[in-house]
């Protein structure tokens, strides 16, 4: 029980970082995104492969990783600079279904459905389980603090301005003589490196990852973190990641209750219920349980 | 070579019929709404469970089966609407947008939850493909067109002989001024999402009849459709006729090149490249 509670935790860490990848793009920067869990995906299959393949070494692994992703939303960022809202979101949805749909058919790299296996796991063999867990733990809540840190001090220096100035109005940036598309590349690579770490992280605690691990039910529980933490609020995303493990680990002890059920549908049920509560946050509170302050400043 | 592009050609334009579908599903209740809703997939597959009830439980005909899927998934496009989207459209149309993926995810579950994860088939004869002139084309593919091809003509006729029709056209194209007519936007945006999500739970049912029915038969298409509403230009019913059998030819010509499994991101490569050119679409409306 209690490594299932220090691993609930190493989860519920790695959704706040992506949660916070998420608030760059979306919360400060206001391009919507969700194919957030393609590049969550690329991070996973790129230090996967890097150390599967190559054998590179783990931290080697996951900076690749985390570049690798920055890349990709750079492309993604310029490819789609121009749109807006309902287009923007419908290109997104469709990144991340062609990466999983290459990490399940590119077999000779991705192993296809069959997924990676055996990813290293570092000092998976000198620790207990117990002890593995704890150190994950603290690495991915560090790597938590130390992202969370550096997004809470950028989004209150002039880049976080400048995001939200884009946001609310991006005419109104440009002529104020800001380099929109710069800005916006930025943040894209940005958010989107964190949700490269985050895949990284995952691939080297779980030991294995395949295409399903990477379905849209990922994007959106972290939609729904951040919007039930408040889009635009770094502490509110990490709560928000929080209150998600929570409530779908939660639905798991129900289903030991509904013993006239099959296993098909309670998994069924348990996924119905996130998206259900999804729908509930935003209809109860739209802008988020820890709603991002607006800021006055004096001229 | 010619013949087999000329095949490639027709199997696409097949395709693309039924596509078209759920794709003028999508555009029609973002014309009306203004708002993606993406629960088009999960009605979709509905419109096929449904379909597949009524033909292989009650033994009814295919005709009788497909009016069953537009009816069905119109139903609960409507319910789901009611419940879960129009509360917020208030707060934006990208508020609906997440909804509507929530609320696509709940209705596959609610299926996965009635039905399980087995796919099922409809109980079809196997026929003999008819050939003309070199070219081959299997009589189901004939049939499931031909079925598109009817839906499409009795939206075209409504829309453009009846009276609810041209309001509906009239709020699509002006909300306030339809208001100031007199017309409640309110009715027409219900039968919009009436008419939207019966013809994706139609197509649906046509994509069930070609594969198999099962939680993900509509998702798994998702990205044609889409891609079809978008190349059109989001909003143009024309637009997404075009876009679908654009895409459905351009899936068939990838075979020559790809592999088949990534036919559906042929539709994702297609919109990046129009929309680059055409930030909406190719017969989108310009930028207000």
């Amino acid at each position: 029980m209690e490594n299932y509670l220090v691993a609930m935790g190493v989860f519920a860490g790695l959704y706040a970082l992506m949660a916070l990848g998420l608030n760059v793009i979306w919360g400060l920067a206001g391009m919507v995104n969700l194919g957030l869990v393609g590049f969550f995906a690329i991070g996973a299959y790129a230090s996967a492969l890097l150390t599967v393949r190559l054998h590179w070494a783990v931290p080697f692994g996951l900076g690749a990783g985390i570049v690798i992703a920055a890349a990709a939303g750079i492309v993604v960022a310029l490819i789609t600079a121009r749109l807006q809202g309902d287009y923007l979101a419908i290109v997104t949805l469709g990144f991340a279904e062609v990466i999983r749909l290459i990490a399940g058919n590119e077999i000779w790299l991705t192993n296809g459905t069959d997924g990676i296996s055996a990813i290293p796991q570092p000092f998976r063999g000198v620790l207990s389980p117990a002890a593995f867990n704890l150190a994950a733990l603290a690495l991915v809540w560090v790597a938590v603090a130390g992202v969370g840190a550096l997004f809470a001090r950028l989004s209150g220096a002039p880049f976080g301005r400048v995001l939200r100035a884009i946001r609310e109005d991006e005419t109104v940036a440009s002529v104020a003589g800001k380099r929109v598309l710069w800005f916006k590349l930025r943040a894209f690579a940005l958010g989107a490196g964190v949700l490269g770490l985050a895949g990284g992280l995952y691939a080297h605690y779980v030991g294995y990852i395949a295409p399903d691990s990477f379905s849209a039910l990922v994007t959106i529980y972290i939609v729904l973190a951040l919007t039930a933490g408040g889009t635009g609020n770094m502490g509110g995303a990490v709560i928000g990641a929080v209150l998600v493990v929570v409530l779908t680990e939660g639905t798991r002890f129900m289903g030991q209750f509904l013993t006239a059920l099959s296993p098909v549908q309670i998994a069924s049920l348990r996924e119905g219920l996130i998206g259900m509560l999804l729908i509930v946050v935003l209809h109860w509170r739209p802008q988020g349980i820890f709603a991002e302050r607006a800021k006055v400043y004096a001229l | 070579m010619i013949d087999e592009l000329l095949q490639l050609a027709l199997a696409g334009v097949m395709d693309g019929a039924v596509l078209a579908l759920p794709a003028i599903g999508f555009t029609v209740i973002y014309a009306v709404l203004r708002f993606a809703n993406f629960a088009v997939a999960s009605l979709a597959t509905i419109g096929a469970y449904a379909g597949w009830m009524v033909n292989g439980g009650l033994g009814w005909p295919i005709a009788a089966a497909l009016i069953a899927a537009f009816i069905a998934a119109g139903v609960v496009g409507v319910a789901g609407d009611a419940v879960a989207l129009k509360p917020l459209r208030a707060s934006g149309p990208l508020t609906a947008a997440i909804a509507s993926v929530a609320l696509t995810i709940v209705l596959e579950n609610v299926v996965r939850f009635c039905f399980g994860n087995d796919p099922r088939g409809f109980d079809l004869p196997v026929y003999r493909d008819i050939r003309f002139g070199g070219l081959h084309v299997g009589p189901q593919q004939l049939q499931d067109a031909v079925a598109a091809a009817v839906a499409m003509a009795a939206l075209f006729a409504f829309l453009g002989y009846t009276s609810l029709g041209r309001t509906m056209r009239a709020v699509a194209d002006n909300r306030e001024l339809a208001g100031l007519k007199g017309i409640d936007a309110d009715r027409i945006a219900v039968l919009a999402t009436f008419l939207g999500a019966g013809l994706a739970g139609f197509g649906g049912m046509l994509i069930g009849l070609d594969t198999q029915v099962d939680p993900l038969t509509g998702f798994r298409v998702m990205l044609s459709v889409f891609a079809a509403a978008v190349l059109g230009g989001l909003g143009s019913i024309p637009g997404a006729v075009a876009g679908a059998l654009l895409i459905g030819v351009a899936e068939e010509f990838s075979t020559l090149v790809l592999d088949p499994t990534y036919r559906s991101a042929v539709g994702f490569a297609a919109i990046l490249l129009v929309l680059s050119l055409r930030p909406r679409g190719l017969l989108g409306e310009r930028a207000v």
